[in-house]
Formats: C-alpha cells, structure tokens, sequence
C-alpha cells in the first residue's frame, strides 16, 4: 500500500513541525511514525483512509466553495430560481462512489483486523516472548511467566521480538497503549485480553493508560525499553538474580525500615523479608529504573518527593507518605532502595 | 428526618412571610403573577421557549466548565485543576453538554417549528409536553446540585464501573449522575413519545409524509430514536443505582458480574443518541439552505429516506465504540462494516444540500451562515469518523484527543451549529423580532474560527499519543504548543458565545426596529404563514396543504394566505396546570432524598409523583373554548 505514503510524509512533516516548535529531544510515542511492525501496519491503514479521506474532502469542498461563491444573490435580484427535484443520475453516482470508496476501504481493513488478532502459539520459543500486563490505580504490573520475573512501571523488551502482551485489571477499567509502538487494548477486571507489540530499534517508548481509571489517569504512564535482545537476555538474568541484600550498614538499618514500613505492601524478590506484598510495585532492582512510579526521574530529590508525599505526585494513590519517619530513618531507606540493583 | 422537618417547616414559615400569609387572596395573587403562567403552561411556543431557556442555562455551566479545562491544560504539568476535581469538571461538561444543553436546546426547537410545521394547534399531549420540560430541569439541576453538595460526578459521562461504583467513587458524585439523569430520562422519552403522536397523528388535511418539511421528518426519526434508545440507557442506570444504594453486585467481578455489560447498554444507547441530537441539526439545515437558496430542497425523497437509514443503521453500530474491549476480529469486523455504511447516506445528504445551493439565489442571514459553516465543518468529521471505524486503526486513535477532536466536529459542527441556525432563523417566529444580523455575522465568525482553533489542532494532539480525560501532559511529549492553541480556540468560542448573549440583548432593546412580520425570510414552509409570534391556537383554521413547500407554493400561485381546510368554529384547548411542575418537584425530591440514602425522603417525593399522578387521572379536565369572536378578534389585531 504504497500508495499511502505521501499522507504519511505529509503528517510526518506535521510531527516534525511540532517537534521544531516545542524544541524537545525524543517523545517516541508518536502514532505517525511508529518503531514496529504491528504499528507501521496500522499506520499503513490509517494512511490508506486518509488518502481516500482527502479525495473525498477535496471533491466536496470544490463543489461547496464553487456553489458559494458563484451562486450567490446579488442585491436587487428578485428572479426565482428554477425549482429543481433531483436528478436520478447525480444521485445514483454520489451512492455509488461512495460505496466503492468504502469497499476499497473495508478489504483492508478486515484483513488487517483478523491478521493482527492471531494469538500467542501456546509453546514457548526463542521468537517471541509472554508478558502479562496487570493494571492498578495507578501503576503497570509486568510479568514475564517464561522467566519468573515480576516488575513495574517498565517493560523491558527484545527489539524484532513479537511481544505477546496479556492485559488484564486488578481493580477499574484501564487501557494499555505505547502510541510510538502499537495501538491499544482495555486492561478490564475479570478478563484477559491479548495484544501483540513489537519494536524494531532500541530505544524508550512512553506508555500511557488511556481509559479513565481516576484522579490520577494522567499519570498513569510507563516506559517500554526495548533492548537487542542480547541485552534483553543480561536484564533478565540480572532480575533473576538481583542483588537485594544490604551491603552497607546504612543499608542494612534502611532494609529494617523497609521491612516495619513497606513490606506489607512492597516486595523485594532476593531477599529474606518475612512477607512479599502485592498491593503496590515490586521494588526489585529499583535502583536500575529510569522513573519513579514511572512519571519523576528517578533521582534522590524526586524519591524524597515521593516517600514524603506520594499524594502531592499522584493524587488519590494508595501509598501512604511517610514524611512522619525520623531524618536517619528516611536517608537509610533512600539508600536501600538505592543500593537495589 | 427531624432536620427535614425543620426545614420544610421553616420554609413554609418563609413562604407565607414573602407572600403575606395565607388568605383567599393569595390564590388569586398568585394565578395572576405573570410567572405562574409560565410554570403551569400546556402551550408548546411557551414550552419552546423554556426549554431554550433551560439549555441556555446549563450550557453557562458545561462552558465554564470546559473553558476551566482548558486552563488547566495550558501548561504542561499545571496544578490548576488535577485529580478528582479535573474528572469532576471533564464528567460533568459532558454529561450537561448532551444531556442538558443539545437535547433541550434541540426540543426547544421541536416544540417551537414542529407543530407549526405540519399545521397543528398544539401537539398531540401537552400535559406530556410540560412534564418533559419540568423533569428534564428537574435532572438538571439535581445534578448539578452535586457541585454544591457532595462531589459532582466523576467517571465520565460514559460513567463506566467499576470506578462509577461505591468501592472507587465513594461520595454521592455518581448517584446524582444515576438519579439525575434517570429523571431527565423519562422527561426525553416522554418528549419523543409526544412528538411522534403528534407528527403521525396532527398533520393538516393535505399534509401527506412525503410533504412534511425536512426538520419534521428528522425530528420523527430522532423522536423514534428516543424511543427505542432511551430504555436501554434506563435500564443500565437502574443496575447501577441498585449497585451503588442497595448493596446489589450486578457489576462485582468477584461475584462473577461482567463490566462490560454496562459498556454495552450504555453504547447501545449512546451511539443512536449522537444520531438523536444530529438529525434535528440535519432537518434545520435543511430547511434553512433551502430557504436561503430559495430553491426546493435537491432530492427530498433520498433525504427522507437517508434520514430513515441513518436512524436504522445508528442501531447497528453500538460497538464500534468498543473495538479496543476485547470482542474478537469478528465482531469488530462487522461493526465496522456497519460503520461504515452509515456514510453513504450521510453522504446523500451532503451533496444534496450543496446542490440546492446549486442553481440557487444565496442570502448569506446568520442562520444561512450557521448551514453553510456546518457543511465543511461535519464533513471533516465525518471522514474522521470512517477513519475511526477501522479497527486496527482506532486502536491507536481509541480514547486519545483525536476522538475528542472527532466528535466535537460533529457535535458542535453538527448539533451546536444547527441549533444556532435554528435558533436565528426561528427567532422571528417565536418572539416576532429579528436578531440583529451584524451581530450575528460577529457572533458567528468569532466561534466559528474559535472552534476549528480549538479542534482541529486536536486530532494532532491525539496523534502524538495524548489520551483523552488527562488532567496534565509532560513537557517531553511536544504537544504544549498545540494544547495552548487550543485553549485560545476555547476562550475565542466562549467570546463566540457572549456575542450571541450579546445579540440577544441587543436585538431584544431594539425589537421595534427589527420587527419580523409573518414572513421575514421569504419562507416555504407552514409556519411562516402565520403570524410572528401565533395566537395561542396557531392556526384560526388548519390549512389545507397542496404540496411540499406548500406556503411557497401559496405564494407562487399568488395567495396571501393559505386555504383554509375547515369553516371558522370555535376552538377546543388545554387547560393550564400546575401538576407536571409539582410531580417534577416530587422527583426532585425523592433523588435528592436517594442521593444522601435518606430513603423517608425518597419514598415521600414519590408519594407527591403517585399523588398528583391520581389528581391528574381523576380530576376532569376538560379543557376550554376559543369562540368564533374571539378568534376574529385576534386575527384582525395581529
Ligand atoms: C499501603 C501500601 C503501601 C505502603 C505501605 C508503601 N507503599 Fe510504596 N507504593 C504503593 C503503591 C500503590 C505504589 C504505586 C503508586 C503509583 O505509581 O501509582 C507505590 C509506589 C512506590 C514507589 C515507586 C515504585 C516504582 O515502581 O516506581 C516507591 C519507590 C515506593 N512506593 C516506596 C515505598 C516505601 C519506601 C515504602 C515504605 C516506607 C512504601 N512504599 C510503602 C503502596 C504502598
Ligand atoms: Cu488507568
């Protein structure tokens, strides 16, 4: 469907524009120029409709400018103007056209609509891999069952790999989307739903919700990695083996703080803490992300916003604050959560 | 329940102080205050009018509302308005935008052309008519009460569960949302029900269908639309006020409850919905190109029978606002199929208008102005939507601002431009005055640049991967710029929509100079064959109908009148009554008792309903006489 690939550039131009006006270095979540397969195919679509869509608009305005302009009354003119029913042959061609158009249209469409819902074969193999999406107000759960790993906020992923995504609720509706990849699917309780995503070039792609899951909807967002899959495969081994335990004596008394304080919601896989909760992000390798709670750069001020007042970040979390715990308390958590690499 | 008794006591305390107590003169006090004559009226001009009056109200709030959105979106990461209070105000701009400002704003129109339209006194319930309005202002301003009281609903007007249920919207937001609009619900249904009694059964002897103007046909097939859309909508509300007052789980996905279900009954609903409040806006056009062309309108009969498709097929189509649910490529497939069928009688329609301009003598009038804006405006939303009805497609636009884009195109492109058009064009006839036309030009430029300011920008916004209902964006996704176009565009509308207030006042200072006459445009239809504004009874004696544009055809055969169909007698009418007002108040009440789970008030306020539900049945009413004298009395004074 090349025939599609003007609009495309022409839109592209747009992006471009924007990206000139606000100066800004590299959004990667942009549906007109999409990093993977599945993407470009629906791009492909979204320009083929475009295509037949300016035909069309450019055929109606001609006429409409035309009628306004050369029909109007010019004052004084009383005439009556002949008092027209129809005609069968206009009326015939302004179906017919449109139905043709819309034929050209559809055959793509349903195409594209089976060839995209082809689900994850059920035996693991080395060209694809499973990840199981979870949403919660108003974090990402991710969980790769081939590996045993179980992380947050980002989904680190093998570029040219189909990734089989499995989208599923805990609590509301949500919607799981990474524009600059692929389109998106609802994340509903009590259902699982399957999208594939796929990204040919290494890079960080923005994710978002996109169903309104409440006060904090907009801040819903997440961070697609995707690696070569060499690096890929080093991540995994290092979240199978991550190093949780304290190293320092500061981090050692942080770890207790965690242990009275987070645990019960917290995990940290790796180490000897008397309960994993599941309420809230698995914490392991923390120190290695690029966001915390996938929105503030993951630096020591921001986790100091955080820890004191998560409510401030992202209204109507459930993670409670903690600016009550003393000076040494809050600094030796910090640098265990730090030290989780 | 001892406070409520407090109160009402203290309030009647206040009454009688503010009316000087209780006498036999207090009744007739009372009826003769001009105010009394609008609260209990039957007549569907006055109706008209307050409808209009009552969407012109609540659009105030679903302005100020969005125009508070906007502000809050200028900046990336702004701490304006975030959070709860962000999904209030984008939930309740919704939800007042269609509910309470286009579907009254487009019954005021009903009420104001329809009856005229096809030459009847009135329509076929009046008593129905009024308790429509009552109760839709009723639902109104219960919902709005929760601004005030409580938390204003927060889940989107889509108000999907599990977040519409108790566990994620604890305060009373979403029960004003079940309750209100449950009471604005049967005021609609209502309203198409009595249109649909009226339009089949009152047309003027001669008035076949396929002589009915094109604003009465759309407005028979949206008033169908209510009817069989309506219910659904019901019926899904009721699950949730149970969920959510009574402890049911009809939702609870432990207990095996399906969310998707109310998706479902809401879109079922909600997709013949957007069709209930663009057909009306599609028979205004109409009527108005035509009538500025001074043409016959190019293929009626394609444009009827597009009319019927495009009400058929709107039921067809639900789920292609869930392809991203889940269904399976089956289902999505063929729903998008139907999708987009609905563009070949959509684009019936379009080349027809332009070709009645076609060959045509154009008046550029305001409301001509508000037609002809509307047809490039609704066609780039109509492309957007083919463009949505693929699914691998609207994956990526699904839920992103180049939905919002979209559907703005067509519902202010469509409905709001409609009924601006409408409302110029029909002022004339409902208050005898003309708006004034330079205003209006003024008025109709700055929005109509203000809104394609706002929007299209939108779609790009979308593109560039920014869901919709977001409270806030980040500086790195390079779309502050085109958000703070967009807000320009947003402020330049409300500008738009303060000169049409302005207009109204202007034009209502000089109404002596701007007075219409029977017929100021140089009509086609009925109702510019009566005088500016009707007698109460509209017609002295129904007219006999002898074509389409059949007062244009009067005219061409040289008549200053139309036939009449009947001898001079004297004229059967409705008694005024205040029932539908204090039934409505009984609603009012029993929500407002629900929504803080005081059930003594809920089931008093239906006590008041079943009351004046009895008076009402067993009270005679017969009406009264319109005498011959009388009648001739009018005609010679207008
Ligand atoms: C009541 C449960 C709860 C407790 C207790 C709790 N948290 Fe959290 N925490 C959460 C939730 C829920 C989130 C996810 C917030 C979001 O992003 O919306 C979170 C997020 C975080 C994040 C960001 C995670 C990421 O993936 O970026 C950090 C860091 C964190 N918590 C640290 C702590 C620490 C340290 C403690 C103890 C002092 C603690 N939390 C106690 C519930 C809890
Ligand atoms: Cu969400």
């Amino acid at each position: 469907m090349s025939r599609g690939k003007p609009i495309g550039r022409l839109f592209l131009f747009f992006a471009m524009f924007a990206l000139l006006l606000t100066g800004c270095e590299k959004p990667l979540s942009n549906v007109l120029d999409p990093q993977g397969k599945i993407g470009k195919e629906q791009l492909e679509l979204i320009n083929l409709s475009v295509y037949i869509m300016i035909f069309v608009c450019v055929i109606v305005f001609a006429i409409f400018f035309y009628v306004l302009l050369r029909f109007r009354r010019k004052p004084g003119d009383n005439a009556i103007p002949k008092q027209v029913e129809g005609s069968l042959m206009l009326e015939t061609l302004w179906i017919v056209i449109p139905i043709i158009l819309l034929v050209i249209l559809a055959i793509p469409t349903v195409m594209t609509t089976f060839s995209q819902a082809k689900e994850a074969p059920k035996t693991a193999s080395e060209d694809f891999i499973r990840v199981k999406a979870t949403g919660h107000q108003f974090w990402w759960e991710f969980e790769y069952p081939d590996y045993k790993i179980r992380t947050s906020q980002e989904l680190h992923i093998p570029v040219g790999k189909k990734v089989y995504v499995e989208v599923t609720s805990d609590d509301v509706v949500h919607a799981f989307w990474v524009p600059g990849l692929a389109g998106k699917v609802d994340a509903s309780p009590g259902r699982i739903n399957r999208i594939p995503i796929d990204a040919d070039k290494p890079g960080i792609y923005k994710g978002r919700c996109a169903e309104l899951c409440g006060a904090s909807h907009a801040l819903m967002n997440f961070q697609v990695v995707a690696e070569k899959p060499s690096e890929f495969e080093k991540w995994a081994k290092k979240r199978q083996k991550p190093k949780s335990e304290p190293q320092t004596v500061e981090a050692k008394d942080g770890k207790k703080v965690f242990a009275q304080n987070c645990m019960s919601c917290h995990a940290i896989d790796g180490t000897k803490l008397k309960m994993k909760g599941d309420k809230a992000p698995n914490l392991t390798g923390f120190a290695k992300r690029n966001k915390i709670g996938g929105l503030l750069d993951n630096n020591e001020k921001n986790l100091d916003r955080w820890l004191k007042n998560p409510e401030k970040v992202k209204p109507g979390t459930y993670m409670p604050g903690f600016s009550h715990l003393n000076k040494k308390d809050l600094s030796s958590l910090k640098t265990y959560l730090k030290s989780l690499k | 329940m001892a406070t409520l008794v407090v109160l009402l006591v203290f309030a009647l305390f206040i009454v009688a102080i503010l009316t000087g107590g209780y006498n036999k003169q207090m009744i007739s006090r009372f009826r003769s205050h001009w105010l009394w004559e609008w609260l209990t009226t039957v007549d569907h001009k006055k109706i008209g009018i307050l409808y209009a009056i009552g969407g012109g109200f609540f659009f105030i709030f679903g302005g100020i509302e969005a125009l508070l959105m906007r502000i809050q979106l200028f900046f990336p990461d702004n701490q304006f308005i975030v959070g709860r209070d962000f999904n209030e105000l984008l939930s309740m701009h919704g939800t007042t935008m269609i509910f309470f400002v286009a579907m009254p704003l487009l019954f005021a129109l009903m009420n104001v052309a329809v009856p005229l339209q096809i030459g009847a006194r009135d329509v076929a319930f009046p008593f129905l008519n009024a308790l429509g309005f009552w109760l839709f202002l009723a639902g109104g301003l219960l919902m709005n009460l929760g601004w005030l009281f409580g938390g204003a609903p927060d889940s989107g007007w889509t108000n999907y569960v599990p977040i519409a249920l108790n566990q994620y919207s604890p305060g009373s937001g979403i029960d004003y949302y079940v309750l209100g609009l449950q009471i604005a619900g049967f005021g609609t249904t209502m309203g198409g029900l009595n249109f649909l009694a009226t339009i089949i059964n009152m047309r003027a002897p001669g008035m076949g269908f396929l002589r009915m103007p094109l604003f009465t046909w759309t407005s028979f097939v949206a008033s169908a639309l209510i009817l069989f859309g309506f219910p659904p909508l019901t019926a899904g509300l009721f699950l949730v006020m149970f969920d959510r007052l009574f402890g049911a789980q009809f939702f609870e996905v432990a207990l095996g409850g399906n969310p998707v279900i109310w998706q479902h009954l809401f879109w079922i609903f909600g997709h013949p919905e957007v069709y209930i409040v663009v057909l009306p806006a599609f028979g205004v056009m109409s009527d108005v190109i035509s009538n500025f062309a001074r043409k016959r309108l190019f293929g009626y009969t394609s444009m009827v029978f597009a009319t019927l498709l495009i009400g058929f097929l709107g039921f067809m189509v639900w789920a292609h606002h869930m392809f991203t649910v889940g269904m399976g490529p089956m289902v999505n497939s063929i729903f998008a199929i139907a999708t987009m069928a609905i563009a070949v009688p959509t684009g019936i329609k379009v080349f027809n208008w332009m070709f009645t301009m076609w060959g045509g003598k154009i008046t550029y009038s305001t409301a001509m102005l508000y037609a002809v804006g509307f047809i490039p405006t609704f066609v780039l939303g109509g492309v957007t939507g083919i463009m949505l009805a693929l699914p691998p497609a609207d994956f990526q636009y699904h839920d992103s601002y180049f939905v919002v884009a979209h559907f703005h195109y067509v519902l202010i492109g469509g409905t709001v431009f409609g009924i601006l058009s409408g409302l110029y064009y029909w002022w004339p006839k409902m208050f005898g005055y003309k708006l004034n036309e330079t205003l209006g030009k003024w008025n109709f430029w700055v929005f109509f640049i203000g809104f394609h300011l706002t929007f299209l920008i939108q779609h790009f916004i979308g593109l560039f991967g920014m869901p919709r209902r977001y409270f806030t964006y980040q500086e790195e996704d390079g779309i502050t710029l085109f958000n703070q176009i967009s807000t320009v565009g947003a402020v330049m509308m409300g500008v738009g929509a303060l000169l049409f207030v302005a207009n109204i006042v202007v034009s209502y200072r000089n109404r002596t100079s701007l007075v219409a006459g029977n017929d100021p445009w140089d009509g086609r239809t009925l109702e510019w064959a009566i005088s500016s504004p009707p007698p109460v009874f509209n017609f002295a004696q129904l007219p006999q109908v002898r074509s389409l544009d059949c007062w244009w055809h009067e005219k061409m055969e040289g008549n200053k009148e139309m036939e009449p169909a009947e001898p001079l007698d004297h004229i059967h009418m409705p008694n005024d009554t205040p029932l539908p007002i204090i039934m409505s108040l009984g609603f009012f009440i029993s929500g407002l008792g629900l929504v803080f789970r005081a059930f003594e008030v809920g089931v008093l306020g239906l006590v008041v309903v079943v009351v004046t539900m009895f008076v009402r049945s067993f009270k005679p009413d017969h009406g009264y006489h319109i005498e011959v004298e009388e009648i001739k009395a009018t005609k010679k004074g207008a």
